[in-house]
């Protein structure tokens, strides 16, 4: 259906190909930087984090990031809670902070299983969480799109922005990982 | 934007089946949680899958829910939780 829609919209003058080969070359080099120095800005700045728990969407446009439509909900790992992201319905994803999702994020698999057994599916990324921490799957169902602001690792005290940035990966912004401790290998 | 709920007040999904794009997951339906957010007005997609305009604004709601509830058979802890958008005419006090 999509090649249909997109040979009608070029003959009918609406797009042409290069228009689209560029635009799939802009959402392609999209990477999960973005995301990243948002978390890293977030860890130095107690503040910017209030307001992006409070306001995802207006925090990141106070940080100078240009992110029209998205509608950002900020969610923040502690000793006591983890939260991971999963789109039943389709493969929401906040791709204006973190590129085009994984394909294992799309899979059905994934969407039907991290719903009902998080904690199964988590172990199958490698990620173990003990009895008392609390696991929260956020479904994003509607309009709101998801960002999971993984907890600062241990002995990174007084690292620049960039530095901290280095160790926040895309799965530790879905949620189905940590952030990298200092150490280990990039 | 006139929110009929309020944060922390306590909703079931309405356990209905109607035809067309829904946003409400089936194995929501029919379930109480806890409204943990107000997120805002936004065009029904019920009515944007029909090429209608989705006015007016309907608000939206963070619900969460207890996993122990949800799921008969969750393998999880007491505490675990899944927190889903859901639209305003899907809702009633519980």
């Amino acid at each position: 259906m999509e090649v249909s829609l997109r040979e009608l919209l070029v003959e009918k003058g609406l797009l042409t190909e290069a228009q689209i080969r560029a635009e799939v070359e802009n959402m392609r080099g999209r990477t999960p930087e973005r995301g990243a120095r948002v978390v890293a800005r977030a860890w130095l700045d107690a503040e910017l984090r209030k307001r992006l728990l409070e306001n995802g969407t207006k925090a990141c446009e106070e940080l100078g990031l240009d992110v029209p439509a998205l509608k950002l909900v900020v969610v923040e790992n502690t000793p006591q809670v983890h939260n991971v992201i999963v789109c039943t319905l389709c493969s929401c994803y906040p791709r204006m902070l973190l590129g085009i999702p994984p394909d294992w994020y799309k899979s059905r698999a994934y969407r039907s299983r991290m719903v009902r057994a998080p904690r199964e599916v988590l172990l199958e990324f490698g990620l173990q969480l003990k009895e008392d921490v609390q696991v929260r799957v956020h479904d994003s169902t509607a309009d709101m799109r998801y960002l999971v602001l993984p907890m600062r690792p241990a002995g990174t005290e007084g690292w620049s922005e960039e530095r901290l940035a280095a160790l926040v990966t895309r799965d530790s912004m879905i949620g189905v990982s940590l952030a990298k401790s200092p150490g280990k290998s990039a | 934007m006139d929110a009929r709920f309020k944060v922390g007040e306590k909703v079931r999904v309405i356990k209905a089946y109607p035809p067309g794009h829904l946003r409400t997951p089936f194995y929501i339906r029919g379930h109480t949680g806890t409204v943990e957010r107000i997120c805002g007005a936004f065009p029904n997609p019920e009515e944007l899958a029909q090429m209608r305009d989705g006015l007016p604004a309907q608000p939206l709601y963070r619900v969460r829910f207890r996993q122990k509830d949800v799921w008969p058979d969750y393998q999880g802890t007491e505490n675990d939780a899944v927190e889903i958008e859901i639209y305003q005419h899907w809702l009633e006090p519980a």
